[in-house]
């Protein structure tokens, strides 16, 4: 396995159109296998396992400049850049991973990799299991953040990393961030935590377990086996997503985009689509359901409410956040109700406690949840200036 | 900088916890952190300032300060200052209860308006003051609480608070003897430091 260098190849022959000049170019995924088994928080252990990833720009020769994104429930290793020229969406998180972008790939090493359990090439459910030659399906362990977090640190080793200059993530992608400050705190030199929360609410936790039950009460989940019955549970994953699109918009933004708008003029007195809002979050959720999978949506939605790095210290989360010695730079959006200002809050005011270093800014969006994979230019701002500082300390050139 | 940022710069003690309410662009902090070994936060709600403090890796959090301290502990600092921002809050009587009981002691700065010049524009011209430091109209300034020198010694009297230091800051001003002599009169900008009654 290579250790080094960047993905990216640029084929000259094509005639396809232009790829945007801020972008990290053609990007293509690499695969890492491990066969250490990982011991994990349930009790079980992943006798061997692969994590699929990719990288932009390029490690430089004291290999300080690394940042690992940690992607959020339905993300996946693919962040920035395109697999094609025929792509139509570049990555996720595009908007902020690339030349001059907040995450400047001319000065950082950026790594981004699908977690396990994921559904995008990193060994999850829809891998086969070598002990019974079957995929693993439902059987496959329950992944925490913890778990996650030590599997990245396996990557970080594989890839010659001791020291992240930064490790980013927002919502779930946040929460690994926080894990990474108190699991491997030599390890990881800023922290980025984005719309996360340093646990869910008690309505977090309902919302997931509704879109665990639209999955589960489909028949043709059939308890998870549903690869090996031909079936897909897509009317259930559908539900899931239309529950979860609604909590990742604000109403503001919803009520903007579509208003009490009508597909046609007039009413037609039935239960097929007659509202636009009606009509995106069907085409949202059929969309999800013929690209994820749903033992791996049930399994991040689980990590999600499991994690509670305060819970060990009787819910005292500026105890939990002791080991923890990185600046920490802790962003929120207004309009995000899934995770609202006040839970990240929570983190900076326990951070505050504990005399971390610690920088909040809460930024004005309309957008919702969803504001932390958009552009929006305080938020672009605020990323910028202190990825910019992580650079300036580590004196980082440009390459 | 500044003149009162110079002046308290000198009265930091060398590695404070500090607390800087209305931090700004950071540059006391800054400044504090290189040349005392000060740790600590500024709080700020000006977009633009918050990112120059995170563009200059001063911590600073985006909180108003007319909701309070209540995420500072008591004692959690060595030092709180407040620095041309007493007069923009809602209950600044509140905010010096707030700050001594996260700090034995704080440095706080506020335009004078017993200041001669400002006395003399509202005295003769009949119109509120507009000067250097207080620059905005009466219609749009974010100053509602504007006070003097005296007013606010005797809120610290009535509060039992301690007065260790007070001086002013001013161009013209600064260690004039008239100032020192008539800082109610002199001074354009008031400068404290207080600390904890019994």
């Amino acid at each position: 396995m290579t250790t080094t260098g960047t993905t990216t190849s640029v084929n000259n022959d094509s005639p396809m159109p232009e790829l945007p000049c801020d972008s990290v170019g053609l990007v293509a995924p690499q695969t890492a296998h491990f066969d250490e088994p990982l011991p994990l928080a349930c009790g079980r252990t992943l006798p061997a396992y692969d994590l699929v990833y990719e990288t932009y720009g390029k490690l430089n020769a004291s290999r300080s400049n690394a940042v690992l994104i940690c992607h959020a429930l339905s993300g996946h290793h693919h962040a920035a850049g395109y697999h094609s020229r025929e792509d139509r969406k570049p990555g996720w998180w595009n908007a902020h991973i690339g030349p001059g972008k907040s995450i400047d790939t001319d000065r950082f090493f950026v790594v981004s990799l699908n977690n396990l359990g994921g559904c995008h090439g990193s060994t999850g459910p829809c891998a086969i299991n070598p002990n019974t030659g079957r995929q693993w399906g439902p059987d496959f362990p329950m992944m925490t953040v913890g778990d996650w977090v030590h599997s990245q640190a396996r990557l970080a080793d594989r890839l010659g990393i001791d020291r992240f200059a930064a490790v980013v993530g927002g919502s779930l992608g946040g929460m690994q961030v926080l894990q990474w400050t108190l699991a491997y705190p030599e390890r990881i030199a800023n922290a980025v935590v984005i719309a996360a929360t340093p646990k869910l609410s008690a309505q977090n936790i309902a919302f997931n377990e509704v879109a665990r039950q639209a999955i589960r009460s489909d028949p043709d989940f059939h308890e998870g086996w549903y690869a090996e019955h031909g079936t897909v549970p897509r009317r259930g994953l559908k539900l899931a997503r239309m529950v979860g699109h609604i909590t990742y918009l604000s109403e503001d933004a919803m009520g903007t985009k579509f208003g009490r708008d009508l597909r046609s003029d007039d009413l037609n007195f039935g239960y097929d689509v007659e509202f636009q809002v009606e009509s995106y979050l069907r085409y949202q959720g059929d969309t999800f359901s013929t690209s994820f999978d749903a033992n791996t949506y049930l399994l991040m939605t689980k990590a999600l409410d499991y994690f509670d790095p305060a819970a060990p210290h009787g819910g005292d989360l500026a105890a939990a956040v002791a080991p923890a010695t990185c600046p920490f730079l802790v962003v929120s959006f207004s309009t995000d109700w899934r995770f609202p200002p006040l839970r990240s809050r929570e983190l900076v005011d326990a951070l505050i406690r504990a005399g971390k270093p610690v920088s909040y800014a809460c930024i004005d969006s309309p957008h919702g949840h969803d504001a932390f994979l958009l552009p929006e230019p305080r938020y672009q701002a605020v990323f910028a200036s202190f990825m910019g500082r992580v650079a300036r300390d580590l004196g980082l050139e440009d390459t | 900088m500044r003149a009162d940022l110079e002046l308290i710069h000198d009265w930091v003690p060398e590695g404070a916890h500090v607390l800087d309410l209305g931090c700004g662009d950071g540059t006391l902090l800054a400044a504090l952190a290189r040349d005392k070994n000060v740790t600590g936060y500024g709080l700020e709600i000006d977009p633009d300032g918050i990112t120059a403090c995170i563009a200059r890796g001063v911590n600073v959090i985006e909180q108003n300060l007319d909701q309070g301290l209540a995420n500072f502990d008591d004692n959690a600092c060595d030092l709180v200052i407040m620095t041309q921002a007493l007069q923009a809050l809602r209950r600044p009587d509140r905010m010096l209860d707030e700050m001594v009981r996260v700090a034995g002691e704080c440095i706080i700065t506020f335009p004078n308006f017993a200041y001669w010049r400002h006395r003399a524009y509202l005295g003769f011209k009949g119109y509120m003051p507009v000067s250097k430091s207080l620059p905005h109209a009466w219609y749009d300034t974010p100053n509602i609480h504007l006070s003097t020198f005296n007013d606010f010694e005797r809120l610290c009297r009535d509060k039992g608070l301690i007065i260790s230091d007070r001086a002013v800051g001013n161009g013209d001003h600064e260690g004039h003897w008239s100032s020192r002599w008539w800082p109610n009169l002199f001074g354009e900008t008031a400068i404290f430091r207080v600390s904890r009654g019994r």
